[in-house]
């Protein structure tokens, strides 16, 4: 369906590549002199503590944020003209609780770009089945999305990302707020996806999808990106260190004893 | 209510059949347009809006008694400062967010001032609470034409643009993303808000309209939960408030505005009871 890598020319273009950006906030400065390119077919995690600029970063990459300077690129073109062949999904707790909305309509939000005004098609709801299908969501469409768990909202949310059938996916926190039997589920609908898709997931959790996960961006105000492969005794140590450090502050935020180093 | 209904036969009194065909119709657009206000918490835009139309129907009035332009009415006074003052704060959220509050008060209050400014000026006597809490007497026939044609445009928006405004109210920034022109839908979402707060001010008034718009979504949104059924729903117990409330002001000879809000606000905190009281026996 895609022609991702098959064609030896255009193999070659990464799917983001970011250059020299610089982010500040109300004069605060949140991104400094971020360079990196994400290749086709990636699947990389972004870990740094909060308020470090991970969450920008991806909004950066949307195109949701402007950068003071630097480029982002997505596909080689901007990321506002290639919104589309992303797909996003947000925290759940950044949604009102009790906003009147049902499964289904929250998946079709998904689709808007692609789909004109008025009534949802016979297509339309075929397609939201297929797509909750694959993140275990099925027969689940009328059901308010008040009332569905923090894991099932998040996977609801993975659907709307999916249902445009995007080339990249970015996610942010998927596992923030979600117990141990959905952390699994999840790690299991992202392997699936992982080799249709370059994915780029924020996380605070650095043992999830540890060993699908080829390299590792650690945000704090700079990036550095760590392969998780071929990585050589210095850079060990270097990872090490830093994960150590952001372990440790994922452990005084959450108050839950978890996984160390 | 036997009398109401006889009433309402009564040709002499044609003034109760105009009351309660605007109260009817609005309805509909009160329950649409009021359930994306409850859904999205903008009641303070909408109460901005509802108080600064009173500068407007000021405006009409001074144009058409001092300055003899007759077809400006108060009503159109009223939906082109509704309408203004919802631009304006459709803006300023969309590109100053943080000063948004100021500004929704600012405009409340200058609409207010501007209002009695013109009344002042205005030849002959002026009853301002006929406007600031309703007035049935006052809906005339040409009222009652602009009534039905908003509520058409406001319906066919929102039924036409459902998804995109349902979109735009849950999370912005997403529907950005799949490239929804936000602001565009933002503005003309307010600008509907403007014009059916419009519709009713003749009915309830401005102090009163904003009750009339979240009471019966808010009862809605307890009961309902996806966006198109608590429209529904809000519509019918919008009619349902009108009516008897219209019916009771008749009956027992009581200002028309405060009888619907009463009936709507009693319901209101009934349903808020019930729902509590169904919720801990669940629990």
């Amino acid at each position: 369906m895609r022609e991702r890598g098959r064609t030896p020319g255009r193999g070659s273009a990464p799917a983001i590549e970011l250059e020299k950006l610089h982010f500040s906030y109300n004069r605060v400065v949140v991104l400094e002199d971020v360079s990196f390119r994400v290749e086709r077919g990636a699947f990389l995690s972004m870990v740094g503590p909060n308020g470090g600029g991970k969450t920008t970063l991806l909004k950066l990459m949307l195109g949701l944020l402007k950068p003071n300077s630097g480029k982002v690129t997505i596909f080689e073109a901007t990321p506002e003209k290639n919104r589309h062949r992303i797909g996003y999904m947000p925290q759940y707790t950044q949604f009102d609780p009790q906003f009147p909305v049902s499964v289904l309509d929250v998946v079709l939000m998904g689709n808007l770009g692609l789909r004109r005004s008025g009534p949802y098609s016979r297509h339309d709801r075929n397609r939201a089945c297929q797509v909750l299908d694959e993140v275990d969501m099925c027969g689940r469409s009328k059901e308010s999305f008040s009332n569905l768990s923090g894991g099932q909202r998040q996977r609801v949310l993975l659907a709307r990302a999916l249902i445009g059938q995007p080339e990249i996916l970015l996610l942010d926190e998927p596992t923030a707020n979600v117990d141990v039997g959905i952390e699994s589920k999840l790690d299991r609908i992202l392997g699936d996806l992982k080799e249709k898709m370059t994915i780029l997931m924020v996380t605070h959790d650095l043992g999830f999808v540890t060993d699908m996960v080829e390299s590792v961006i650690c945000v704090n105000r700079k990036v550095v990106i760590h392969p998780t492969r071929s990585l050589d005794g210095k850079l060990i140590q270097e990872l090490y260190d830093v994960d150590i450090r952001i372990v440790q502050h994922s452990h005084i935020a959450k108050g839950d004893g978890h996984r160390d180093g | 209510m036997v009398e109401f209904f006889q009433a309402l036969r009564n040709p002499d009194i044609l003034f109760l059949r105009y009351a309660l065909v605007a109260g009817l119709t609005g309805s509909v657009a009160f329950g649409t347009i009021g359930s994306y206000v409850v859904a999205k918490r903008i009641t303070y835009i909408a109460g901005a809006i509802a108080h600064s139309a009173l500068g407007g129907i000021g405006a009409g009035l001074y144009l058409q008694v001092k300055m003899g332009v007759a077809w400006f009415s108060p009503m159109l006074g009223a939906v082109v400062a509704a309408l203004v003052a919802g631009f304006i704060i459709g803006l300023v959220n969309l590109y100053a967010r943080q000063r948004e509050d100021t500004v929704i008060g600012a405009i409340w209050a200058i609409g207010m001032a501007l209002g009695l400014l013109f009344f002042s000026k205005t030849p002959g006597y002026i009853e301002p609470m006929s406007y600031l809490f309703g007035n049935i007497l006052m809906i005339s026939r040409t009222d009652l034409l602009i009534i039905v044609s908003l509520d058409v445009v406001v319906i066919l928006l929102t039924v036409l643009f459902y998804d995109r405004f349902l979109a735009v109210c849950f999370d912005e920034e997403f529907a950005r993303l799949r490239g929804v022109p936000v602001g565009l839908f933002y503005l003309l979402l307010i600008c509907l808000i403007s014009l059916t707060v419009v519709l009713m001010v003749t009915v309830v008034g401005i102090v009163m309209v904003i009750a009339l718009l979240t009471l019966p979504a808010a009862v809605a949104g307890l009961y309902s939960r996806v966006l198109w059924k608590m429209m529904i729903v809000s519509s019918l117990l919008c009619m349902a408030f009108t009516f008897f409330g219209l019916g009771f002001s008749y009956v027992y000879d009581l200002p028309t505005g405060s009888n619907i809000i009463l009936v709507a606000g009693s319901v209101y905190i009934l349903a808020v009871m019930g729902n509590l009281f169904l919720k801990r026996r669940a629990a």
